[in-house]
Order: C-alpha cells, then sequence, then structure tokens
C-alpha cells in the first residue's frame, strides 16, 4: 500500500458511529481504541480497508470501524478475507477473530490461509474463554480450568497460537497485549508492512468470564518478572536489570540466569531467519501467560503470496493466449458444419 | 415397473450376402476394464461421428474406485454412444452393440444388450483366471449361452500385438493400444472416417512415439480387420443427421457449464472468481476453468467446501462474480454460508453437480435427489433462486441464466446439474457470442441518500440493494449476517424490522418469476402433461415423441426455473386433468407442485445412479393414457 493521499486522518474518522456493545471494561476496548488510532495515522485511504470477521465478542469489530467491513460466520473469516484479497490485490484486508472463532470452529482455514501467504492480517482476540456464549472453556484455556461446561475441570491441553501458526508456516507471527497500546500500535505497524499473511495474537481480559487471566504480564510487580519483550538483533534478556535471559540449545530455548551463562551465550533474536525453529522454540517458552512470556515479533520473513502468484499467472496467460476470446472458447474441442 | 427391452435395431439383419445396410440410428457400448482406455475410444468415437454429421448422445459409466481390481465386476467401464441420422435425445436404451473386452466387462453389461443385439468379445481375455474374477463358473464363449446373440470372436490382444511386431514398440505400449483396435473395428463396421481419429493420436501422443506408433498401427489393423475377415458379413450406415443448419461442436455438461461461466461473467462484465474443493463430478469444472486465466479469470482450490464458498463470497463482495462448484456433500456443508449471501444480499453463484447420495453415495453415478435441499436446506427464511441445467449442451445457457439473476437480484442462485449431465456429450449448435445480453449491473459509485450511503436502500423495481466494493471512496458500510436495519443496513433486532426484512427478501426473489420465460407447454391438446426438470429433459422428450408415435396425445413441459417457477405455472398445470412428473429422486419436484397447486399429480421415480431410459417414460404414460 502506497497511497498520497494528503489530506491524513484521526481517530474519529475510523469510528463508524455505532454504537459499541461490548460489557464496560472489556479489552476489546482498548484494541478498538488501538486499531483507529493506528488507521488514523497510517497511510492508507480509508475506503480500500476492510475488516473481515466471524462470531464471537472480538468479531463485532467490523461494525465499529468506518471503513469497508463484513462480519462474516463463525470461524470463516479467513476463508471470506481470502477471496477478498485475491479478487482485489489493492485492499489493505484485516481479519479480526478470537480463540474460539479461529483457533476452534475455524482452525483448518487459519492454518491454510497462513499457509498459502494470504495478504490479510489476522488479529486473534485470545481471552482463553468462550464470551459471547457466556463462559465455556476455549481451545485456548488452560488444562483443568472450570467453567460452566467444564465444571470439574477441562481435560484438553491448550493451543500455543503462535506456535500454530509458526508450524502453519506462517511468514509473519507476533504477540502483543491490549493494555499496552503503544506496543499493539506497534505489532499492527509492523504487520501491515509485512507482504503477505501476518498473524498477531493479542492477549485480551474477559473481565467478566476469565478477569485476570493475563495479571502476570499487567500486573504491575509481576510484568517486569514475566513479560519477554522480543527484540530484533538483541539478546533475549528480560526481568529487574535484564538479569535473566533465554538461551536456545538443541532447538530448545530455555531460561537461565545472564551472570551464569554469560551474555553472549544469550540467544539474539533474528525475526528475518529463514527457518522458523528459533521462532519457534521461543514460542515455547510459555504454553500461555503464565510465567516468562514472549511478546513482540517472532517471525518476519519474506515469502511468496499466492496472491502475487495468482496476479502473475493471470497476466502470464494474457500476454501468451491474450484477453479470450469466447468464440475461439467454445470452438476448442473442433467444430463441424451443417448445411 | 420393469421395462421392456426393445429389440436391436440390427436384429431384423442375417448376414448371408456382403452388405451394407442403412439405419437410421445405433446404440454401441464399448465396455472394458477401468484401465483399459473405455472412456477415450467412446469419446473418440463419439468425436469421429459428431463429425461425420450423425447426431450423439453419450452415457459414460466408470466405477468410483481409480484403480479398481484389475478384471473384477467392480472394474468395469463402460462409454455407451447413440448416434443417429435425426436429432436423438438420449444416450439410447439398450445397446445395439457390445463390445466386451474381458469378461467382467460381458457379464456386467450383457443385460442391457438388445436381444439378437451384436457381441463383439475379445477373445484374448476369456483366460480362466479372469472368468473367476468375473465369477463365470462357465466359458459364456463355449456354453451356448450367448447363441441369441450376433457373436463376433476376436483375439484382439494377439492382432494388436502382431499389428506392431515390426515397429520395436515393445511392453506395455502394445497390449495397452488395444482399445484403439476395437475402436478401428467399429469404425469399420459403422463407416467412420478415420482421419479424425488419427489427427487426434497424432497430435495428443506427439511426444510419445511409442504410443502413438502403437495406437494408430492398432487403429487401423481394427479397420482392416473387419474388411478381410469372414466374420462380418454385413456392415451399417448411419447417414448424418438433418440437424438444423449451423456450426456445431461437440460439448459434454461440464465443459458447456464452465464456458457458460466465462460468457456469463463477460456479458455481465465482472472478473470470474471460481473457487471450489475437489469433489466427483464437479471437479472438471475448475479443471477447465483454470486452463481460461486468460479470460481474467481467477480460480482458487480451496482448503475445503466451506472455504471454497467463503472465498467466493469474499470476492463477490470485493467486485468479483463468485462462483463455487459441489456435489451433494459439497451443497450441505456450504449452507450456512449461503444463508450469510442470502442476508448479506450479494451475488453469488452455486452449482451443484449432483450424484447419488445420501452421504458418499454413488460418487459416479447420477441422481436428481438435491432439489429440495437447493430449495429449503438453509437455516432461517432464506429462499433463494434454484435453476437446473437441461441437458449437456443446454448447461452453457444455463449457466448464463444463472449469473444474469444472481447479480441483477444481488443474490445467491443454486444452479443444479448433474453427474449424467456433467460427463456426458451431445451436439451443441453454437450461439452467436455477438448475441449475447448485455447483464451487466453498475457498481455503486455516489452516495444514495441525501449525502449518506445506504447499503440497503433497494432498487425499485428489482428490490437488489446497491453493490458497493471496497475501494470506492465515501461509501464505507459493512454488512453481515445480523440482522439489518431496513435500508440503513444496521445491526437491528427490532421485531417489525425483521419481519419487514424477511418480506423484503421474499418478495425480491419472488418477483424473479415476473423476468423469466412464462411456461408454454408442447402441447397437442393432451389431456396429460408431463413436467420434467434437469437432465430428464432428453429422456422425458424422447418418450413423449415416441408415444405420439403410436398416434397417442400427451403435453410436455420442462422446467428450467425451479424457484421462482414461471408466473403462470399454476395455471398451465390446472389445465391438465393429469400430470406426470418423471424424476431421479423419491418425488422432489412432485412434493413442490403438489404443496404450491394442490394438483393431483403423480411421480416416476427411479434411483438406480442412472438416468431414465425413454422406454420407462414412455410405458407410464402409456399406462397412465390407457
Amino acid at each position: 500500500m502506497s497511497d498520497t493521499k494528503t489530506a491524513r486522518y484521526s481517530r474519529a474518522d475510523f469510528q463508524s458511529g455505532q454504537e459499541v456493545r461490548w460489557c464496560p471494561g472489556c479489552g476489546d476496548y482498548t484494541i478498538l481504541a488501538s486499531v483507529q488510532s493506528f488507521l488514523a495515522d497510517l497511510d492508507v485511504d480509508r475506503e480500500k480497508i476492510v475488516f473481515v470477521s466471524g462470531i464471537g465478542c472480538s468479531s463485532r469489530f467490523p461494525y465499529y470501524m468506518k471503513t469497508y467491513g463484513l462480519h462474516g460466520i463463525h470461524g470463516r473469516a479467513p476463508a471470506i478475507a481470502t477471496g477478498i484479497a485475491l479478487a482485489n490485490p489493492d485492499l489493505s484486508v484485516w481479519v479480526v477473530t478470537g480463540d474460539g472463532d479461529g483457533l476452534s470452529i475455524g482452525g483448518n482455514h487459519l492454518i491454510h490461509v497462513l499457509r498459502r501467504n494470504i495478504n490479510v492480517k489476522i488479529l486473534l482476540f485470545n481471552n482463553q474463554i468462550y464470551g459471547l456464549t457466556k463462559g465455556q472453556y476455549s481451545p485456548t484455556s488452560e488444562t483443568g480450568k472450570r467453567t460452566k461446561s467444564s465444571p470439574m475441570g477441562s481435560l484438553a491441553r491448550p493451543f500455543n497460537p503462535v506456535s500454530l501458526a509458526l508450524g502453519a508456516e506462517a511468514s509473519f507471527v507476533a504477540r502483543t497485549i491490549d493494555m499496552d497500546r503503544e506496543h499493539t500500535v506497534e505489532i499492527l505497524r509492523r504487520a501491515h508492512a509485512h507482504h503477505g499473511a501476518a498473524f498477531i495474537e493479542i492477549y485480551q481480559n474477559c473481565n467478566v468470564f476469565n478477569d485476570r487471566a493475563f495479571v502476570q504480564l499487567t500486573g504491575h510487580s509481576e510484568r517486569l518478572e514475566n513479560r519477554i519483550d522480543l527484540e530484533h538483533g538483541k539478546p533475549v534478556t528480560f526481568g529487574r536489570d535484564n538479569k535473566r535471559g533465554v538461551i536456545i540449545e538443541d532447538g530448545i530455548a530455555r531460561i537461565e540466569e545472564v551472570s551464569e551463562v554469560g551474555i553472549e551465550a544469550i540467544h539474539v533474536h533474528d525475526e528475518h531467519a529463514a527457518r522458523p525453529d528459533a521462532a519457534f522454540a521461543l514460542s515455547r517458552l510459555s504454553h500461555g501467560p503464565y510465567g516468562p512470556t514472549p511478546l513482540g515479533v517472532f517471525r518476519d520473513a519474506q515469502r511468496p503470496t499466492f496472491g502475487d502468484g495468482l496476479e502473475d499467472r493471470v497476466r502470464s496467460a494474457r500476454e501468451t493466449k491474450g484477453p479470450g476470446d469466447l468464440n475461439e472458447l467454445v470452438r476448442q474441442t473442433g467444430t463441424w458444419v451443417v448445411e | 415397473m420393469p421395462s421392456k427391452t426393445p429389440p436391436s435395431a440390427l436384429s431384423k439383419h442375417t448376414p448371408e450376402y456382403e452388405t451394407t445396410e442403412s439405419i437410421d440410428h445405433v446404440r454401441i457400448r464399448f465396455a472394458g476394464d477401468s484401465g483399459d482406455g473405455i472412456q477415450l475410444v467412446g469419446t473418440r468415437f463419439t468425436e469421429a461421428s459428431a463429425i461425420f454429421g450423425n447426431d450423439v448422445a453419450t452415457l459414460p459409466s466408470f466405477p468410483a474406485e481409480i484403480r479398481a481390481p484389475a478384471g473384477s465386476l467392480s472394474g468395469v467401464s463402460s462409454f455407451q454412444i447413440h448416434i443417429a441420422d435425426r436429432d436423438i435425445l438420449t444416450p439410447g436404451d439398450n445397446p445395439d452393440v457390445l463390445v466386451a473386452m474381458n469378461p467382467a466387462a460381458l457379464k456386467a453389461n450383457l443385460p442391457d444388450l438388445a436381444p439378437a443385439g451384436v457381441l463383439v468379445v475379445n477373445t484374448d481375455a476369456f483366460t480362466e483366471r479372469n472368468l473367476a474374477k468375473a465369477e463365470y463358473e462357465e466359458d459364456p464363449l463355449e456354453d451356448g449361452s450367448l447363441n441369441g446373440y450376433q457373436l463376433v470372436k476376436v483375439p484382439m490382444e494377439q492382432l494388436t500385438r502382431e499389428a506392431v511386431k515390426d515397429t520395436g514398440v515393445t511392453g506395455r505400449s502394445v497390449l495397452r493400444s488395444k482399445n484403439f483396435f476395437a475402436l478401428g473395428l467399429m469404425a469399420w463396421m459403422f463407416g467412420r472416417p478415420l482421419e479424425p481419429t488419427l489427427a487426434w493420436i497424432e497430435s495428443r501422443f506427439a511426444k510419445d512415439l511409442a504410443t502413438k506408433t502403437a495406437n494408430t498401427l492398432s487403429l487401423r489393423a481394427g479397420y482392416n480387420f473387419g474388411i478381410a475377415t469372414q466374420l462380418f458379413r454385413h456392415t451399417f450406415r448411419v447417414k448424418p443427421a438433418k440437424l438444423p443448419s449451423g456450426e456445431y461442436t461437440n460439448a459434454t455438461g461440464n465443459q458447456a457449464l464452465s464456458w457458460g461461466l466465462i460468457a456469463g461473467a463477460k456479458a455481465a462484465n465482472l472478473p470470474l472468481f471460481y473457487s471450489s474443493y475437489p469433489i466427483t463430478p464437479a471437479s472438471d469444472l475448475l479443471h477447465e476453468l483454470i486452463r481460461h486465466q486468460n479470460f481474467g479469470l481467477r480460480t482458487f482450490q480451496a482448503e475445503d467446501e466451506i472455504a471454497a464458498v467463503g472465498a467466493a463470497l469474499g470476492a463477490s463482495f470485493a467486485g468479483h462474480l463468485g462462483v463455487t462448484g459441489t456435489s451433494g456433500p459439497g451443497l450441505a456443508l456450504k449452507s450456512e454460508t449461503i444463508s450469510l449471501a442470502v442476508a448479506a444480499e450479494l451475488p453469488l453463484v452455486v452449482i451443484d453437480v449432483q450424484r447419488g447420495g445420501p452421504s458418499t453415495g454413488l460418487p459416479t453415478k447420477t441422481e436428481q435427489a438435491d432439489l429440495l435441499m437447493a430449495m429449503y436446506g438453509r437455516h432461517g427464511e432464506a429462499p433463494l433462486p434454484v435453476l437446473a441445467a437441461p441437458s449437456p449442451a443446454g448447461a452453457f445457457d444455463a449457466a448464463v441464466e444463472a449469473v444474469r439473476i444472481a447479480v441483477k437480484y444481488m443474490t445467491p442462485v443454486i444452479l443444479l446439474s448433474d453427474g449424467y449431465i456433467a460427463n456426458s456429450a451431445e451436439p451443441w449448435k453454437l450461439p452467436d457470442m455477438a448475441s449475447l445480453p448485455d447483464i451487466s449491473v453498475p457498481f455503486a459509485t455516489e452516495p444514495n441518500a441525501d449525502g449518506e450511503f445506504l447499503p440497503y436502500l433497494r432498487h425499485p423495481e428489482t428490490l437488489a440493494r446497491p453493490w458497493a466494493i471496497p475501494g470506492t471512496p465515501g461509501l464505507e458500510h459493512h454488512i453481515g449476517g445480523l440482522e439489518k436495519e431496513d435500508a440503513t443496513g444496521n445491526v437491528s433486532y427490532d421485531p417489525a424490522n425483521h419481519d419487514r426484512m424477511i418480506h423484503l427478501r421474499e418478495a425480491k426473489i419472488a418477483a424473479i418469476a415476473g423476468d423469466i420465460p412464462q411456461a408454454a407447454p408442447d402441447d397437442d391438446g393432451a389431456k396429460l402433461l408431463v413436467l420434467s426438470w434437469g437432465s430428464t429433459c432428453p429422456a422425458t422428450s424422447a418418450a413423449v415423441r415416441e408415444v405420439r408415435e403410436t398416434g397417442r396425445k400427451v403435453a410436455r413441459l420442462h422446467l428450467r426455473h425451479l424457484n421462482p417457477f414461471p408466473r403462470n405455472l399454476g395455471d398451465v398445470l390446472g389445465r391438465y386433468p393429469r400430470i406426470l412428473v418423471p424424476e431421479l429422486n423419491r418425488g422432489h419436484l412432485l412434493r413442490l407442485i403438489r404443496a404450491e397447486f394442490l394438483v393431483d399429480a403423480v411421480g416416476l421415480s427411479k434411483v438406480r445412479g442412472q438416468p431414465f431410459r425413454s422406454v420407462e417414460i414412455a410405458d407410464k404414460i402409456v399406462e397412465m393414457l390407457e
């Protein structure tokens, strides 16, 4: 996207005027504000922006955006967005989904949109709970979680969305958190600048059904010990005075005291690494926001997009065979004339 | 009701002298193992006959397994072709000639062969092992069980081997070319020119000298065998048909439908976006379309049926003509997204190439049992237009019409085809492409209500909402599955609004009845009307013609639009004391017209994975007239 309109926008230009109907205190409000102010600063014509969503609390998002929007059906937003992005490569297409929408009912579409590297940006609001249906465990709820549908604790192991995205060959994978608007905006900017599919897991607090799920990363004292900010080209250190660091050995990441292993032993983060192995190892440091957890860009690698390939095929077909003639089309298998 | 088996068109001939007999039609069936190249020779024979000027209709039949065990009954593949010197409508009922390449092919197809029909058998395949695989206890060539037929025994493999022995071609290429020997033999017997087939072999196997040589020599050997041998004393000639003058091609339904989509998109001035998931018998639509990307069309093989329709709908939102194709199981999976398209009021064409069901059913066989799913298989009040292709060639116009309605009325449309239409071929008199109507509908580019854009403010006549595509400045809006407020499109849970929107969506679809041809039965003052839809059209037409030739009166009406029905359909049906509805299902259209018009119609049901034979319908008509 490199449009050059001079009249830029304010955040209000992206507010649809529809009454926002999330619960008071929901993390979605913060994310909405972050996205609107990010778009206002972006150099993209508003009419070229499309928000597509599925079903769930997060999926109400398009109604609150004064852009083009399609509120789809449960889990299918990546498929619908794929059609939009392939039909018009000039559009900036954003998918808003949640842990239930994107990882449960829509899991298949999510992995394939990432595998194909369709040029869409996927924001997965992960609150680790089904909110709109009033509190069942989700595919990211921790094992043993007690909910209405799991009164004795859930039996299943949760997905790690970043690991899943990396495993699905995603070319851009990042994680951020609703409360940190500055971080969210920066990650959105990076996703936008990436040509290809971008996957952002956004930890989002559901204050009604799963309050304080991310307290390890938001609490004043907790976050200092647990938040690992990934920065390209820098050793992965965290904690008070960056005393702790991550080393990767035999493909496995673990946490050490920097003073014990030496700073040179600490893994230096490379977003652009051709292989996703190190990014995957970092994603395995924590299976959820329960201890030291990396935030930031795990991977930002370039590889061909499906859409570019498709456009190339159409272009070269037109160059070699001409624009297409219906009379030739229906005569391709031969004809005969009856007098 | 069992149908009578008509005698062979060739049965009256007692070959005593070497003669050439003129006949008006003949039905030939090639049958062999699924690895024997039966579909290929059937298609070549069809092509040669069509180019010769006969009218042709074909019925391919093949197992669902890609490589069923060789020589087994489950692995039998067949291809029937009906050639005639007049316009014919069906692949014909019982074949007059059966070419059986092995015992299993004989066993599976002999029950269909007309009495005293010609039976050409590849004797080399009648080994003890193959006889056992076909579950024959005695060799039918020796036990007298074939005495009622004109049995012609040909050692095809030996003769094929002989034909190519000096060429240096060895191995599998030799035996695999025995299908061309059979083709050559039939070409001689029915006076087909070899040239079209020779030219085809030349271009098809240009890069494979061994196969090209083997096939060419086998074809000629088969033809020459006919000339030289004393086995045949009689050949047949089917004169060119007196078809309406014009330029013709031979097209399968899947081809014609694909071309219709391309033509429809062009007439609508929209880029075509076709997205699908592989499924028999619809996959050939994708295979055909991707070859024509130079028309600016995009194809997308999605991860599943749901993604296929989702991507098509997304493409429509972005200003393409979104189309998805599938078969019954896939239509079931797409159901939720089609309902979204009803609510979002976006154009979308959904093609269902029906096959035998339920579930995986008979993937390679035909059936018409998805009509009620197409009509009602959605949640909520979700009416949409339903059309059906009447024949292989008729699939072209059906596709253009589906596009026209989808775009003009901003609605998903279901277009029904079926396995028979998909794979069968018939001559198609090519329309003048310049005469394709302009069916384009302009995108919205300006606000439509005092400087505002209301995405659900409807066209006063068609009730269609405006189509504003992303990228259009000032028309930013959102659509989706939640109920819309009339005009503004804002989310609304208001009871009165929901009621109004349901009625508006219903009225929009119902009004299409005024925009389609009225029902005009082919009538000669009859008391009985035969009402058909979809692929029963050819068999019904043939049956009506046969009955009329006996001096009886019977009227016929074929429906291309199943929702809405033509506006005068109720009046038309009301004129007939008796109505017969033949269907390859348990009575879908029958239920619809009985419910809608309170007529006492009678159904004729067939659910055997095969199209109707005209005699089955003719017998029922006669029974009802007596």
